[in-house]
């Protein structure tokens, strides 16, 4: 526990300006940052892979990353206006389970059922904000209990195991894509999918109820003071972020098919990715396309180790020292910048 | 509990002795804790007649020991994330910690009752080693805690996943008395955690390093200001926690006779920890609340685990249940923190009249 001469640089800031300021400073200019670092994996990937640099290769790695992009994008949501969801893994799940029992492999059940599945996403989101807003439960503990609420639920449908299948044209959304486009060989749902949530988030975030987000997160009595409903913002987020786990258990679905693992540790990844992005968690700060680049270069990070065939074991220590290295050198480069 | 009145947040009217009885008094009902014990109570009674009435009995002494020997591994976990949570912290690589203690005593005793001083000191050592990297990482490199014990907690798994596959066996039989003898009639374990416990409050009500993590978590930038080494104050913490965790990885390799690579993430010690904790009344935000709810929450959960065993609830509808009620427990709490506070609080909706009754009718008797 001794630091010699550690605490001198920290000290001096209060000095520099308000203590709020500061930290905010600090974060401010995050975002770069994880460009910088998709940047150098993109490079590393291409040299290493001859295929990866192709139109295909790029298409597949992107139609790869849409799921965990999409929840990053929810989570922005959230994280920005100063809650955790811990409940999107487990919804993941819920969703893709709920999907196969539901539609039982029969294609004219599919649409039906999206609509079920939505439905549940909206209803996770809003008792998640309900709780965390008119009963005042902190979010992070909620989310934790709705983890194990809908866990719970679902197998206990269930009676332990997921039954049913997905119908194909459910699966097609994970799998299918346009053909024929010139130039590609085809153009995967997957990443139309992403482009039209990631545009949707970015059109919401720029607008006003992007701002009230972000002042919610940043001080939400001073928020309430100049108006702003807080508790209807936080509860928008909520269902936000729910919608993003139902949209992308969807395409999970069509990937990885139906198991109870496949939501699992999928909300600590959103999160992550978000905050690579340069959110900041408690709120008030942050991208959409920031956790989007997040997401990317997590979903990057995992092709690299993949391609050098990493244990999985060791794939975990090496993601954990990454994660606190970039997520550092931003806090790092924001502080003297 | 008397001595709750000499926190420096809760205005106190010195002046005589008569005042200070009431200000006591009022000061108690006041803490975080509070209304723990309120919940406590109203949840042992409701498992009582809830076991009666499936005709069961929940008073025995092999029932009470059993909950008490269940409470423990979770109970030092806990005691150690009350300290980072009241610090305005969080370490979520608790349960991998857990995990790799368990494995290291198991190596370091490797079947030789001489060993396990050294052991005992090994897995202590790793736990202030871990502790030491997660404050650093959060105060001199400014990673936000959540990611920053997430981080250490996939390296630590790494380590466990590539190196150890099944149970690790070397625990001696001399070291396995401490998950199974009694001291008297009371489990040696029991005796342990209520160590720890006691060990945690002393040190948040006596110590100055206490006064200064409730300044901590409260404002950090305040303390700062006023002279608190604040990286100091968080790696201590942190150092702490992490002994505590390894402190249960020991418990349960002397439980298990070995060492376990999935006894701490199976058992979820790292999110329901910090579920005892706030369970308890601590303020997830920091600065306020204590070890003694924390234990009350640990005992909440227990209760509860133990009832739904009774009941033979299915395994599944028991974590449906134990979602609703920690959602209710903590509801009741804010609202009646926010009742107290109504004078300061800004209204910013329109719940704020009359909210809560749909959730929590378990607490009905407690409220």
């Amino acid at each position: 526990m001794s630091m010699p001469s550690a605490p001198a640089p920290t000290e001096l800031e209060p000095s520099r300006g308000s203590q709020a300021a500061g930290a905010a400073l600090a974060w401010l200019r995050g975002v770069p940052v994880v460009w910088l670092v998709l940047a150098v994996l993109l490079v590393w990937l291409s040299v290493e892979s001859s295929v990866f640099a192709t139109p295909e290769g790029i298409l597949a790695y992107l139609k790869r990353s849409a799921p965990i992009a999409i929840l990053a994008i929810g989570a922005y949501f959230v994280l920005a206006s100063g809650e955790f969801d811990l409940s999107v893994g487990s919804l993941v799940t819920v969703t893709v389970v709920v999907a196969a029992k539901l539609s039982d492999g029969d294609p004219s059940n599919t649409y039906p059922v999206i609509a079920v599945l939505f439905a549940i996403g909206i209803a996770v989101g809003l008792f998640n904000g309900f709780c965390t807003t008119i009963l005042r439960v902190p979010s992070f503990i909620v989310t934790l209990a709705m983890l194990l609420i809908l866990n719970g639920l679902v197998f206990l449908w269930t009676n332990g195991a997921p039954t049913g299948a997905l119908a194909d044209n459910f699966r097609e959304f994970g799998r299918k894509g346009i053909e024929g486009i010139p130039w590609l060989d085809e153009l995967p749902y997957s990443v139309i999918v992403l482009f039209v949530v990631a545009g949707f988030a970015v059109w919401l975030a720029r607008g006003g109820f992007g701002r009230r987000v972000l002042a919610v997160g940043d001080n939400d009595r001073a928020a309430a003071l100049s108006g702003i409903s807080v508790t209807r913002v936080r509860i928008a987020a909520f269902v936000l972020s729910a919608t993003s786990a139902v949209i992308a258990a969807i395409l999970l679905g069509g990937f990885a098919g139906v198991t109870a693992q496949v939501g699992q540790g999928l909300e600590f990844q959103a999160i992550t990715a978000a905050v690579l992005g340069g959110t900041v968690l408690g709120g008030g700060r942050g991208s959409v396309m920031g956790a989007v680049g997040g997401a990317l270069v997590l979903q990057a990070l995992f092709q690299l180790l993949n391609l050098y065939s990493v244990e999985n074991a060791v794939e975990q220590t090496v993601t954990g020292l990454l994660i606190i290295g970039a997520v550092s050198l931003a806090a790092f480069r924001t502080r003297s910048g | 509990m008397s001595r709750v009145a000499d926190r420096p947040r809760v205005q106190v009217n010195t002046g005589s002795a008569r005042n200070f009885v009431a200000d006591s008094l009022a000061a108690i009902t006041r803490t975080t804790s509070g209304p723990v014990y309120l919940v406590l109570v109203g949840v042992f009674f409701a498992c009582l007649i809830a076991v009666a009435i499936h005709g069961g009995e929940f008073l025995t002494g092999e029932a009470i020991k059993e909950m008490l020997v269940r409470s423990v591994a979770l109970g030092i976990v806990a005691v150690g994330m009350t300290l980072v949570i009241l610090g305005a912290s969080l370490d979520l690589s608790v349960a991998y910690v857990v995990s790799l203690a368990s494995i290291i005593a198991a190596e370091v005793m490797d079947d030789a009752t001489g060993n396990i001083l050294i052991g005992i000191v090994a897995v202590i050592g790793f736990g202030a080693l871990v502790g030491l990297v997660n404050g650093l990482v959060i105060t001199k490199l400014r990673v936000n805690p959540f990611i920053a014990t997430l981080g250490v907690a996939l390296i630590i798994r790494g380590i466990i996943e590539s190196r150890y596959q099944g149970t690790v066996t070397g625990v001696p039989e001399g070291f396995q008395k401490l998950g199974y003898d009694d001291l008297g009639p009371i489990p040696l374990s029991v005796v342990l955690l209520f160590a720890v416990v006691a060990l945690g409050w002393f040190i948040l009500r006596y110590t100055r390093f206490g006064n200064r993590l409730y300044a901590v978590g409260g404002n950090e930038e305040v303390a700062k200001l006023s002279g608190v080494r604040t990286h100091r104050v968080l790696i201590g913490a942190h150092v702490l926690c992490a002994m505590a965790a390894a402190l249960t990885g020991l418990f349960l390799a002397s439980r298990l006779g070995a060492g376990s690579p999935t006894v701490g993430p199976e058992g979820g010690y790292d999110l329901e920890a910090i579920a005892a904790v706030v369970l308890g009344g601590t303020y997830l935000l920091g600065g306020r609340g204590g070890v003694l709810g924390t234990i009350a929450g640990v005992l909440i959960l227990a209760m509860l685990d133990h009832t739904f065993n009774e009941l033979e609830v299915n395994a599944f509808a028991k974590d449906v249940a134990r979602g609703l009620i920690i959602i209710a427990a903590v509801a009741a709490y804010s609202i009646r923190w926010r009742r107290r506070k109504r004078a300061e609080a800004v209204a910013d909706g329109p719940g704020d009249s009359g909210t809560g009754g749909t959730l929590q009718p378990q607490e009905a008797g407690a409220g």
